[in-house]
């Protein structure tokens, strides 16, 4: 065959490893596998040592009165953080306003305009915008929400929550409706419908469990976010609903006690920190098993 | 009647277009806007200064002075340790999992190192402050200072208060860890059986096939697997401020305090009284956008390529 083509470096060094006695690359094989489970060992250590340490630190401090109490002045203990719950919920809910719809029809544009230069490009800035540092966000949202209007919102802090969510729900859309099989559109094509509704209430209808999934995946990512927080919706000590003043949230609570000298703080910081990751996780579980039960669902 | 129905049907078509476009159209516009307003609130900074903004050493804001090569420096070097730390740990998940992981663990390491991702920032931070400074202001830096001997090196200098750059690094490493090795497993993944298969059947072990068939398969990918955890590692800000010590001076060892442009915005940024300190913090946000921008395409470029090459 082809004797003029030289070997490639590849294919060299192959042959050389492949000349040593067989003992010896099977040591070298018995090595490398077991340096790999170390490292999948050892990859899964951090979190097993965070979860276990949060859920003894944070539950020690975890009591009714952290749900629905305010936050005490220093000095004094106890008190909890039934504002800063409250904040990030309604923190959430803005943020879910503007990233839902926007992402969910950009979405619908990336599926059904597969391969347009537009639609190419707009995915390649998705993921882009996806990478964007959060602080960034920050700054963007004050920059044009507070600064001009000169005081801190919550508004603010939510629409750059919103901003971050965007592309997450944008390509989680596109990848789900992608799923959908061509058929089905062009069955609902050939019944007379009309392509919009085809769109909206065959095809995003039959997407819709695993865009689900993506919003409590974007909304799990945004709810812990601190940083774009920090000078929009700045943390509020004081119970407060309105959405064109400062407002509390949980991340913001959990740094500003994190970072105090206070004993009494630390503790509800933890304890901050453990509802804030059971918020997060049993979003992220419940978006996991919506998932799975779509897959299975999807193979009859 | 039919016609109207048909054209009310169109003109209802067009409208669900523009919409679903306008909703498209808005990532490219508000990356634009988002770029261009931290430019403008950065300006009067970058006019002031101009080029002597990222060279300057001093970052003074009673004297109203403001250079930040210590910030960039800080970004840089923390980010760069925590790729060297996390990168062998990572890409030897992305193979296990990929490569040799029998069924049963496959999914639960998978799921466990991808939490790794879901945990906010700010509690990594409160988990450095009060388990990982301890460990390694009496357990790490004495060792690699004393036992190890590294104490007169420059990078192991000075007293170990814990606040430091290899902490901040630490951290780092652990929360870009499950970026790198999903981005890497995916690639390994997308590399087709037959490679594995000829490797095989020619007789090479199961790590030389890895070695010799499947990681050069899909080497630019894990690149950029790797410049993705870089563009996170640069960009990340809450757990870098609560362990890095945010203190502006260049320093070559690795235990002293350090600062990076991110932790400097949300340290200062709320108590900025002056237009230029604002307008200084801004500047350092739109270094930090500059290059994450360019690190982030870098990376989808690359990881993209092997996508394409792979089906």
């Amino acid at each position: 065959m082809a004797t003029t083509s030289r070997p490639t470096g590849q294919q060299r060094a192959f042959a050389e490893r492949t000349g040593r006695s067989l003992g010896r690359r099977r040591v070298t094989n018995a090595v490398m596998l077991g340096i790999m489970y170390v490292a999948a060992f050892a990859a899964t250590l951090p979190l097993v040592f965070i979860l276990v340490h949060l859920a003894r630190e944070g539950a020690s401090s975890l009591d009714l009165a952290f749900f629905t109490r305010m936050p005490k002045p220093v000095g004094e203990t106890g008190g909890g953080m039934a504002n800063a719950i409250t904040g990030t919920l309604i923190l959430i809910a803005i943020a879910a306003a503007i990233g839902l719809p926007i992402g969910i029809g950009a979405g619908l544009h990336l599926a059904e305009q597969r391969g347009t230069r537009l639609a190419n490009a707009v995915r390649f800035l998705s993921d882009v915008l996806n990478g964007l540092p959060s602080i960034v966000m920050g700054i963007f949202a004050w920059q044009v929400l507070v600064r001009p209007i000169g005081h801190f919102s919550a508004l603010a802090g939510g629409i750059a929550l919103g901003v971050m969510m965007i592309p997450l729900v944008t390509r989680t859309t596109e990848e789900m409706i992608r799923l959908v099989p061509t058929s089905l559109r062009e069955a609902a094509l050939a019944l007379g419908y009309a392509r919009w509704r085809t769109s909206l209430s065959i095809v995003l209808r039959t997407a819709l469990p695993g865009i689900v999934t993506g919003a409590l995946v974007a909304v799990a990512r945004i709810a812990g976010e601190t940083a774009p927080l920090i000078f929009t919706a700045f943390g509020n000590q004081f119970w407060s609903t309105a959405l064109d003043q400062p407002m509390a949230a949980l991340p913001l609570q959990i740094y500003s006690y994190a970072t105090s000298p206070f004993d009494d703080w630390h503790r509800l910081a933890w304890a901050g920190a453990l509802v804030l990751i059971a918020l997060v996780l049993i979003i992220s579980l419940v978006a996991r098993f919506a998932t799975r039960s779509r897959f299975t669902a999807g193979h009859d | 009647m039919g016609s109207t129905s048909i054209e009310g049907a169109s003109s209802a078509d067009r409208w669900y277009r523009i919409i679903t476009t306008a909703c498209a159209l808005s990532i490219p516009l508000l990356l634009g806007f988002i770029a261009l307003q931290v430019f403008v609130g950065a300006w009067p900074a970058f006019e002031k200064f101009g080029l002597s903004f990222l060279t300057g050493s001093t970052w003074d804001v009673g004297a109203g002075e403001f250079g930040a090569a210590p910030m960039i420096y800080g970004t840089v070097v923390s980010s760069v340790l925590a790729l060297v730390l996390a990168t062998p740990l990572a890409l030897g998940v992305a193979i296990f999992l990929s490569e040799f992981a029998p069924p049963w663990l496959r999914q639960p390491v998978a799921f466990l190192v991808d939490l790794l991702a879901a945990i906010p920032s700010v509690v990594y931070g409160l988990w450095g402050i009060f388990v990982l400074l301890p460990v390694l202001r009496e357990d790490v830096m004495p060792f690699l200072a004393t036992t190890l001997g590294l104490g007169n090196t420059p990078l192991f200098s000075g007293p170990a208060y814990g606040n430091s750059m290899l902490a901040a690094s630490v951290i780092l490493a652990i929360m870009i860890l499950p970026y790198i090795s999903a981005v890497a497993r995916e690639v390994l993944m997308a590399v087709p059986r037959a490679q594995r298969e000829a490797a095989l059947a020619l007789g090479a072990t199961r790590w030389e096939m890895i070695r010799d068939a499947v990681v050069p398969y899909a080497r630019s990918g894990i690149i950029g697997g790797i410049i993705l955890g870089l563009g996170r590692a640069l960009g990340e800000t809450m757990a870098v401020t609560m362990l890095i010590g945010n203190r502006a001076e260049l320093s070559a060892s690795l235990f002293a305090p350090g600062y990076t442009l991110a932790s400097v915005i949300a340290n200062e940024f709320a108590e900025a009284s002056t237009e230029f300190h604002t307008a200084a913090l801004m500047a350092c946000g739109a270094v930090l956008l500059v290059v994450t921008l360019m690190v982030n395409m870098i990376a989808r470029w690359l990881v993209g390529r092997v996508a394409r090459e792979g089906r």
